[in-house]
């Protein structure tokens, strides 16, 4: 017996890569029994087609689900398709799919945020509730800043990458967005917990009703997180925020993470590294398209490579195989590995005095489409995002009202398990300013 | 030899370890003659989103390894990516371990070539996975296309890597040899499977330039290979010319190394950590690591507890069967049989391309009952053998020593038997009488030969020289 989930919604904001008109579940009294869920194009599911946004896999089928996938289909969830993003992840506006650019459901003349373009805009523009994206510097929770919905990254661990395609692995997670920190919390308790095909994982399950209860809540306000390149209009509406908790009962301290200093440079080298491997198997021998040549595999391998993927995947890939050779690993990849230590110290440092670190997910408002031309200038945007990624901690982002009538996003940050913490957190925010 | 001359060579050798599944996934490990690409599932091939899940086995038989070979188990060791790219190799990166081996610094004892005991040492073993493998259609069907089955891909593979302590081609195919046998006594490997094990060699002349040869996957090879490079080096070397630091590769078959400096060669292999495996954290392990009796301490039991010689201790003992065949019938007679199996079993099964393990030991058994109780003759007992071995290659049931003896008549002629022969020899031969009656004592023996032929080799030559010495002097008198 199965349930079917007629999904006719028009994607005005190209929202997806793939659609089914007809979502098939079980209808078998999980939690999620006939509810319309859209996943990422990034996580394998058997017979959707799975491309992470790129020409390289077009036409590819995966044999197997993911398995927070197995496990949306256990929880009865209709899965009705695959959400756009930037190219296997890899950007912050989701301009950088080979499928065109996501606009954000509040102004489509503005980027949705990125790489999780797709979720957070078929949430936005009532597509759906619930989704899943990917989060490797920020890309759950800069789409869900932008596009006014809730995201979580969860701790490194926390959730199974098992059938995610891999952009950065030692950086990334599987998290859920939803319209409320309700459905998030949702759809987190349907995903998490530990996996054996994933060796990554910890044998954590998470099973939870948020509160809403702050009082003598510790949060902690790190002054990097509100200085320069920061909008101060997107500060005060987040400085905002903080004092409604406040006035819930908890507590504020300021506090420091100096380490933040080369946060996106050891990311940027990090994931770019990672990255540089994790794409190297597509080559041509096995999935997408043809590209024709009559040279030996080696030439043929380059041929494909620089026909079928986009400018900023070969520009990282680039950067990523020059910061692994021989000669410059100890002054690139293995230095980004001290900074990134340090700024794992430093938010467990942090994080012993306080409960959570609060401050805005992403330092402006939605950019216009095409505003952010030059790669290093988007690089930056992420500066608030990538240090939770690098220290492996929960972080989740909750709207918190609006600058020149776009969305703005408040981040709390919680210590590595404490999903639960900074889910909280958000709920409270949330019912308050309902 | 002029020490000027001294060859030096070291070895890195992959063996594949004999685990049911996989490295990192489920799949079954036994894909020998199984049709190709049957033997895989995501992980193997390599599909987007699928991760590497380390099996325990492997680990395990490592650590045997490790401490057979005396290594050192640091408290972790981590697994590394080796990223280049091959059509053979589906995640275009080897997951393989790099600057964090899982044992280092340990030593195998061999025997020199004056037959001395000597320590080579062991620098590191790790865990990688294999690859897939390309299969070229040649001949007249040779297509514009290479074919790939992946059911070896991610078989585990140790890697052992030797400093280069050996000093000769011999000694280096000694070191292989005595390697092979002691993974066969842990039994983590199976040296009969077809590319289990394969061999780089390092090897240069004193002073001069290192070579690597890549490519070598036979014991034979090894020695091949290097002799065919010792002999390429002294060549340059008289005529005062530069051994180039290079990479070669062994052409099996026309038994010569030729330069490989193709484009896909020249790797950067940008080794990083495998962010999807944690650090392994198993030098607690090693105390649950059991050892069996190893090659070194079998032979030293073979000798002690059934009074055979070293050297027939040494050969029964390379081989994990042939070592357990003898035991099986050590107790007929210990040095009959280590004497048949030695010196005459394994050169007939040699021979006949045939394993220890296709012939059954009983009736190996009863040959030697039969020499030692005196009812055939060593020679009647090598037809025997080589009339059984026949059956059996030919995938018949093996017949029993007693009943091809009963069949071919080849029972030992006894007593009265020989008189008829000897009187006919005597009396077709009188020219080789008179020169034995004039005291040419060389005539009897071909007298004697005489009569061994008649009897296609039933008599026993003792014996018979006594009966025929007797029967001439008679004739004397």
């Amino acid at each position: 017996m199965e349930g079917g989930y007629i999904f006719d919604e028009k994607d005005r904001h190209n929202a997806f890569i793939s659609t089914l008109d007809l979502a098939l579940f079980e209808p078998n009294g999980g939690p999620l029994e006939g509810i319309p869920v859209a996943v990422k194009d990034n996580i394998t599911t058997v017979g959707i087609p799975t491309t992470c946004g790129s020409r390289i896999l077009e036409g590819y089928v995966p044999p197997y689900d993911a398995h927070v996938v197995a496990l949306l289909r256990k929880a009865g969830a209709a899965i009705v398709g695959k959400t756009n993003m930037d190219e296997f992840g890899m950007g912050t506006t989701t301009e950088n799919s080979a499928f065109g650019p996501v606009t954000n459901p509040v102004d489509p003349a503005r980027v949705p945020g990125g790489s999780s373009g797709g979720s957070a805009a078929a949430i936005a523009s009532g597509m759906v509730d619930l989704a899943l994206g990917s989060d490797t510097g920020g890309s759950i929770r800069c789409p869900a800043a932008f596009c006014g919905v809730v995201g979580l990254k969860p701790t490194f661990g926390r959730v199974s990458r098992y059938g995610l395609i891999a952009y950065s692995n030692s950086l990334e997670q599987i998290g859920p967005l939803g319209k409320t920190v309700t459905d998030v919390n949702t759809l987190m308790s349907v995903i998490a917990g530990p996996d054996a095909r994933d060796s990554t994982t910890y044998d954590r399950l998470y099973d939870h009703t948020p509160n809403s209860d702050v009082k003598g809540l510790r949060i902690a306000v790190p002054k990097e997180y509100f200085g320069e390149g920061v909008d101060p209009a997107v500060a005060a509406k987040v400085q905002d925020a903080i004092a409604t908790l406040e006035g819930l009962g908890a507590e504020t301290v300021e506090c420091s993470i100096p380490s933040m200093t080369y946060a996106l440079a050891a990311y940027y080298v990090t994931c770019t590294s990672e990255a540089s491997s994790n794409l190297a198997r597509f080559d041509g021998v096995r999935y997408g398209p043809k590209v024709e040549t009559v040279r030996s595999w080696h030439d043929e391998f380059r041929d494909h490579r620089g026909a079928l993927f986009g400018k900023e995947v070969q520009r990282r890939i680039l950067l990523g195989t020059f910061a692994l050779s021989a000669g410059y690993y100890g002054k690139y990849y293995a230095k980004a590995q001290v900074a990134r230590e340090n700024v794992r110290r430093d938010f467990i440092r942090v994080l012993k005095d306080a409960d959570v670190i609060a401050g805005p997910t992403m330092p402006s408002i939605a950019f216009c489409l095409g505003e952010k031309s030059d790669p290093l200038s988007m690089y930056l945007a992420d500066i608030l995002t990538v240090p939770a990624n690098l220290a492996g901690v929960p972080a989740i982002s909750v709207p918190c009202g609006t600058v020149d009538r776009m969305p703005v996003g408040l981040q709390i940050i919680g210590p590595h398990f404490a999903d639960e913490r900074v889910v909280d957190v958000a709920f409270a925010f949330e019912q308050e300013v309902a | 030899m002029d020490t000027d001359q001294q060859v030096i060579i070291g070895l890195e050798i992959h063996c594949q370890l004999n685990t049911k599944t996989k490295l990192f996934c489920g799949c079954s490990a036994e894909f020998q003659g199984a049709p190709p690409n049957t033997h895989c599932c995501p992980i193997c091939l390599g599909l987007p989103g699928a991760m590497p899940r380390l099996n325990k086995q492997a680990v395990i038989y490592a650590l045997k390894v490790a401490k057979a070979l005396n290594l050192e188990v640091p408290e972790y060791s981590e697994f590394s990516r080796k990223n280049y790219f091959y059509p053979d190799l589906p995640k275009a990166y080897q997951i393989s371990q790099y600057d964090k081996p899982i044992a280092e610094k340990g030593y195998l004892e061999i025997e020199n070539d004056e037959g001395h005991t000597k320590v080579v040492r062991i620098t590191r073993i790790h865990l990688e996975e294999d690859p897939g493998r390309l299969v070229h259609k040649t001949g007249r069907d040779r297509a514009g296309y290479s074919l790939v089955d992946y059911n070896r891909s991610s078989i585990p593979l140790i890697e052992i890597v030797t400093e280069p302590d050996l000093r000769s081609p011999k000694e280096a195919r000694r070191f292989l040899n005595k390697l092979r046998s002691t993974l066969e006594y842990l039994e983590v490997f199976d040296g009969e499977r077809e590319g289990a094990i394969r061999v780089d060699a390092n090897i240069s002349i004193k002073g001069h330039n290192r070579v690597e040869c890549k490519n070598i996957s036979s014991y034979k090879g090894v020695e091949k290979a290097l002799n065919f490079e010792i002999t390429r080096q002294r060549n340059l070397i008289r005529r005062g010319q530069y051994i180039t630091r290079e990479t070669r590769h062994f052409m099996e078959g026309r038994g010569i190394t030729t330069s490989s400096r193709s484009k896909e060669e020249e790797n950067d292999y940008r080794y990083f950590p495998e962010p999807d495996l944690r650090p392994l954290r198993v030098r607690s392990w090693l105390d649950g690591v059991e050892l069996p009796e190893l090659p070194d301490a079998r032979r030293d039991r073979f000798m002690r507890d059934y009074g055979i010689s070293v050297n027939h201790a040494r050969t029964l003992t390379g081989d994990l069967k042939v070592a357990d065949f003898y035991e099986q019938i050590a107790g007929v007679d210990p040095n009959l049989a280590a004497t048949w199996v030695a010196d005459i079993l394994l050169g007939e099964l040699n021979y006949r391309s045939m394993k220890i393990d296709e012939i059954p030991a009983i009736n190996i058994g009863d040959l030697i009952a039969l020499i030692r109780d005196d009812a055939i003759t060593d020679k009647s007992g090598v037809e025997v053998l080589r009339t059984m071995l026949d059956h059996c290659l030919n995938k018949e049931d093996c017949p029993m020593p007693a009943d091809i003896v009963a069949e071919a008549g080849l029972g030992k002629v006894k007593g009265g038997e020989f008189d008829a022969v000897i009187a006919s020899v005597v009396e077709a031969n009188p020219q080789a009488v008179s020169d034995y009656l004039a005291g040419k004592k060389g005539a009897l023996n071909f007298l004697v030969g005489q009569v061994m032929k008649e009897t296609r080799g039933r008599a026993d030559p003792k014996v018979l020289n006594a009966q025929m010495s007797t029967y001439l002097d008679a004739l004397e008198e």
